[in-house]
């Protein structure tokens, strides 16, 4: 097995001001390459969990490990939060320039990056996500979708082994959903990147390739999507709803037709009951 | 409504002026100040105007962009010189009012006082006309940040400038949202008076405050993530460099003060 980028080990987290702990005894672990997923609802701890993975937040208790960093050890925290870059929920909130190329050039400006190396990883970074032809545009003339993938653009220009996305298409249209979460599927394809997509949309983490169900602060189910939303009652009692294509299997399954497990995808429902139709039709 | 506002007023064009180091154009809008106030004599402002007028030639921006900045200030300026006719002692009398004598020099003294106020003006718009906000913030930083040795927060700063200028076309649009969603519940904001327009401010402010405040704290969680710690090991992608241009440029400025001054003793 390949090294573990994120490895959290029962760990636990409460505010100052709370009472109850926002974070319960939570492992999980994500190998290098991978594209896991987080689900959860509202108030289930996922941006919590999220800000504890790049040193935002530390444990009351328990360890938090990134590329083998203790993100409790402070001599780490920038090394953690170059190789752990992180998107937010809201992308007006995240970009701090006036102009898209000076806002990729941040975290390198921080980094300490020597002016002469910049231009070339802001090109790099922009061309991976398709916004170079934007790039003396103004932020705030661009759509939702695009002004993620600048946001995205920044944490690429510093190289990182993997990102966090707490959320990073709840705010987006349908359209600018699908183009972010394309753009990252690639960044994970072609480069190899580590993603930890935080989500409440089942259709996405249903295309992940692990995902970890939160609630109140715990971890409460794991495992492949096939498996994980293949039990529709469950996911009902987490007030999750089970991907839109498992839970017609699912019903189509209990009023008798005979359709293969771990179904999750429109289009792989569609041909499989089309195939069962045709069986039925010929016996 | 509040999108017809303009974010300061830089003229986007290009031009020897628009290309000077934004630290030298810093200087030189100093060195002016310092020339206009040393005008001591109607001659001395002469080379003065003459500079301005010349400058904006080279900038590209027409001259009556440079007056606009004016008109806001109409009324202080015809303030300012109708007072100091009156109050301003003086030895040849002109006119004798009873409660107060307009002098030749009273005159004299208060329009070169509108003179100065005129030039200033324009010195300061033509190097906002010719300098885009960042640039300017970053020539600010860089001008002040010897002053970092003694704790003087030059990059803190010039980082706030920064956000500022990004925030607030987004806050604009934000509270034009607010106000047409006002509008539309029966909210009225444009008539009434002053104090009844001021009422009804108070249900835009208040969820455009809130609304400030949650940004700032996301945008400060997401620059710690992005590896933000202060100015301290800082590189900057923008090098600024002084050219040939700017020199000549302060050489310019150089003679313009020297005639000013000569004009104003020997004269
Ligand atoms: N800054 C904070 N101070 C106190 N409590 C918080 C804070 N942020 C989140 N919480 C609480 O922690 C819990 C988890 O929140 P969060 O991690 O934001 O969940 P999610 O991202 O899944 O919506 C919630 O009960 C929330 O009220
Ligand atoms: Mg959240």
């Amino acid at each position: 097995m390949k090294d573990a980028i994120f490895e959290v080990n029962n760990v636990s987290f409460s505010y100052e001001e709370a009472n109850e702990k926002a974070m319960d005894q939570v492992s999980l672990s994500v190998p290098e390459g991978a594209f896991y997923a987080v689900l959860g609802q509202n108030g289930s701890g996922k941006s919590t969990l999220a800000k504890l993975l790049n040193g935002l937040y530390l444990p009351t208790s328990g360890q938090v490990l990134v590329c083998g960093m203790d993100t409790a050890d402070e001599k780490n925290t920038w090394d953690i939060r170059q190789n752990a870059g992180m998107v937010f929920q809201n992308p007006d909130n995240q970009i701090v320039a006036t102009i898209v190329e000076d806002d990729v050039a941040f975290g390198l400006e921080n980094i300490g990056v020597a002016p002469t190396q910049m231009p070339g990883r802001i090109e790099q970074a922009l061309l991976d996500v398709g916004m170079l032809e934007f790039r003396e545009r103004a932020p705030h003339t661009l759509s939702g979708g695009q002004k993620q993938r600048i946001a995205i653009a920044g944490i690429l220009a510093m190289e990182p082994r993997a990102i966090i996305f707490d959320e990073a298409t709840a705010m987006l249209d349908p359209q600018g959903r699908k183009e972010v979460f394309a753009a990252v599927q690639k960044l994970n394809r072609e480069k190899g990147i580590t993603v930890l997509w935080i989500t409440h949309f089942m259709e996405e983490a249903a295309q992940c390739q692990h995902v970890y169900i939160m609630e109140d602060g715990r971890i409460v189910m794991e495992g492949a999507p096939e498996e994980v939303f293949s039990l529709p009652e469950k996911m009902q009692a987490l007030r999750l709803d089970a991907p839109a294509a498992a839970r017609l299997a699912h019903r189509l399954r209990e009023a008798g037709m005979p359709l293969k497990a771990g179904l999750l995808h429109m289009e792989e429902t569609a041909k499989e009951v089309a195939r069962a139709c045709k069986l039925n039709s010929k016996a | 409504m509040l999108s017809d506002m303009t974010l300061g007023q830089y003229y986007p064009v290009k031009s020897t002026v628009h290309s000077l180091d934004p630290r030298m154009k810093i200087i030189l809008l100093i060195l002016a100040i310092v020339a206009v106030f040393t005008a001591g004599n109607s001659l001395a402002f002469l080379p003065v105007a003459a500079y301005i007028v010349l400058a904006s030639r080279l900038s590209n921006v027409p001259f009556k962009m440079l007056l606009k900045g004016i008109r806001p200030l109409r009324f202080i300026l015809i303030f300012t010189v109708v007072l100091n006719i009156f109050f301003l002692p003086g030895e040849t009398v002109w006119l004798d009012l009873g409660f107060a004598k307009i002098t030749k020099e009273a005159v004299i003294t208060a329009i070169h006082y509108g003179i100065r106020l005129i030039l200033l003006v324009m010195f300061s718009s033509l190097l906002t006309l010719t300098t885009a906000p960042v640039t300017l913030t970053d020539g600010l930083e860089r001008l002040l940040s010897p002053l970092a040795k003694i704790r003087f927060p030059a990059h803190e700063m010039a980082m706030m400038m920064t956000i500022a200028l990004r925030f607030i076309p987004t806050l604009l649009e934000e509270a034009d949202k607010i106000m047409k969603a006002q509008s539309a519940r029966g909210a009225d904001f444009e008539s009434g008076n002053l104090l009844a327009r001021a009422k009804a401010m108070v249900p835009l402010l208040v969820p455009l405050f809130v609304s400030a405040f949650r940004r700032a704290g996301d945008l400060a969680m997401a620059m710690e993530a992005r590896c933000y710690h202060g100015g301290k090991g800082r590189t900057r992608l923008h090098v600024l460099k002084m050219k040939k241009n700017d020199y000549i440029a302060l050489l310019s400025m150089a003679v313009l003060l020297a005639s000013v001054i000569l004009i104003s003793r020997f004269l």
